[in-house]
């Protein structure tokens, strides 16, 4: 199995590889079109800044790949985000996949830390995705922006409110958290998105 | 709902972990990226490796040894000790850091602050404060409020007493774009009789970013009480986890019993 990491600026690349790895798998990590289509799955990680990465990958065209990507695709954190309609940072259009907006966490009281750093539970958890892992599991976040919950919501995080943990449309999945630093949870994400 | 979490501190020397009592006496407890592993399958949630000696005696930190915790750990972990400027966080965390803790040389030069939340994101910037009341009877209990005393912030491992007050520098550090503030309270580090909780407290009233409470922890009792009393989003410890005194498992079953957001990953 061919399983490809999107390469661009992203700041967890590196550790995606050695999660990966660790599954026993070992990823092309590559920006080429070629290569990502003949790809068996697509992971798309993020960390960073909206507009500048989606900039980043125009310029790269990288954009028109991922969009027109019919294998299995993950993305993740930021990934997630740009796979959205929009983002509210950096104001900027997204890639489009899901017809949902990126927005701001608003603090409604002190104990609202933005940006949502830790181990927070995921709820409402639908298909294969999220197969043999329990309700209420933990999984690892580090974000300021979010999606609310929508058609598209696989599994849920209530922190200032209920947003999306996770979210699919068609062959196109995505999570918020971050499952390459989400222990043995993270761990059965992964292997549950490689065997999709 | 968001975890309270617990953190392991691995002070490194010559690739040793190793633990100060009031940052000079050392013990061995083993090896960094095995005691990591042992730690994340008893349930740590994050990891922080410090090189002690890097900032006094100029050493970078380890890169190889971090290269080696980023292969083999699945949880989050932070590199502090030595970063100096921006190149040496880029290297860090090309080398698979999560985060980086930033100490003397952000007092130094509290810019490198908004270099680093600018480069690479505030998420990534850790600010680490030691700091110690004037006044020493704040371990006796004696000392009522916290903010009566001077907190003084201290340079290169607790060497070097500065003029920034603790309250006032974490301030600025959030202002500037750190994106969590880890606050080591010497007088309590080594000392097991429960952290800082006073002086943590009014920390979180007055920061917008997670507290990680550090020096003080020797009984399951004392990390209850810096959640509920020092109000603090993670408790970081050292010699009770290298030596056994308190096993990570066992203690977040018991934060767990005594109502603390804690996580138990149930597929460990």
């Amino acid at each position: 199995m061919v399983v490809a990491l999107i390469k661009y600026n992203a700041g967890n690349v590196y550790s995606v590889e050695y999660a990966l790895k660790r599954l026993g798998i070992e990823p092309v990590i590559t920006a080429d079109s070629e290569i990502l289509h003949k790809a068996d799955k697509v992971i798309f990680p993020g960390v960073g800044e909206a507009k500048t990465t989606m900039e980043y990958l125009k310029s790269l065209k990288l954009d028109q790949v991922i969009v027109d990507l019919k294998q299995p695709v993950i993305g993740i954190c930021l990934g997630m985000q740009l796979l959205c309609r929009h983002s509210e940072e950096g104001d900027v259009d997204c890639l489009g996949i899901f017809d949902a907006p990126v927005l701001k966490f608003q603090p409604q009281k002190h104990e609202d830390k933005v940006p949502h750093t830790g181990w927070d539970t995921i709820t409402h958890l639908k298909g294969d995705l999220y197969k043999n892992v329990p309700e209420n599991s933990f999984a690892y976040y580090v974000h300021s922006f979010y999606v609310p919950a929508n058609d598209f919501t696989i599994a849920q995080t209530d922190y200032i409110q209920e947003f999306s943990a996770s979210i699919r449309k068609d062959n196109f999945y995505a999570v918020q958290f971050h499952p390459e630093k989400s222990g043995a949870v993270g761990e059965q994400i992964l292997r549950n998105f490689l065997n999709i | 709902m968001l975890a309270k979490r617990i953190i392991p501190c691995l002070d490194v020397k010559n690739g040793t972990t190793v633990k100060g009592v009031h940052f000079v006496d050392f013990r061995d407890a083993g090896d960094p990226v095995e005691l990591g592993k042992q730690y994340s399958l008893q349930g740590a949630d994050e990891l922080v490796y410090l090189d002690i000696t890097a900032s006094h005696e100029g050493r970078k930190t380890f890169l190889d040894l971090v290269r080696r915790v980023a292969s083999q750990l699945n949880i989050p972990f932070t590199v502090g000790g030595g970063i100096n400027e921006l190149h040496d966080v880029e290297q860090l965390l090309n080398a698979g850091a999560d985060k980086v803790s930033v100490n003397s040389a952000a007092i130094r030069d509290p810019q490198l602050i908004e270099e680093i939340a600018n480069h690479f994101g505030s998420q990534v910037c850790v600010v680490a404060i030691d700091a110690k009341p004037e006044q020493q009877s704040v371990i006796a209990g004696l000392t009522r409020n916290p903010l009566q005393e001077q907190w003084i912030c201290y340079l290169n491992g607790g060497r070097i007493p500065t003029n920034k007050n603790l309250f006032d520098w974490a301030k600025e550090a959030e202002n500037r774009g750190a994106g969590e503030i880890l606050f080591t309270s010497m007088a309590h580090d080594g000392v097991k009789t429960g952290y800082a909780n006073e002086a943590l407290a009014v920390l979180s009233g007055l920061l917008s970013i997670p507290v990680i409470a550090s020096g003080g922890a020797g009984t399951k009792e004392h990390f209850k009480d810096v959640f509920t009393k020092g109000k603090a989003d993670a408790a970081l410890a050292a010699s009770v986890f290298h030596f056994g005194e308190i096993s990570i498992t066992e203690l977040k079953h018991y934060l767990k019993k005594e109502n603390i957001n804690i996580r138990i990953d149930n597929l460990n």
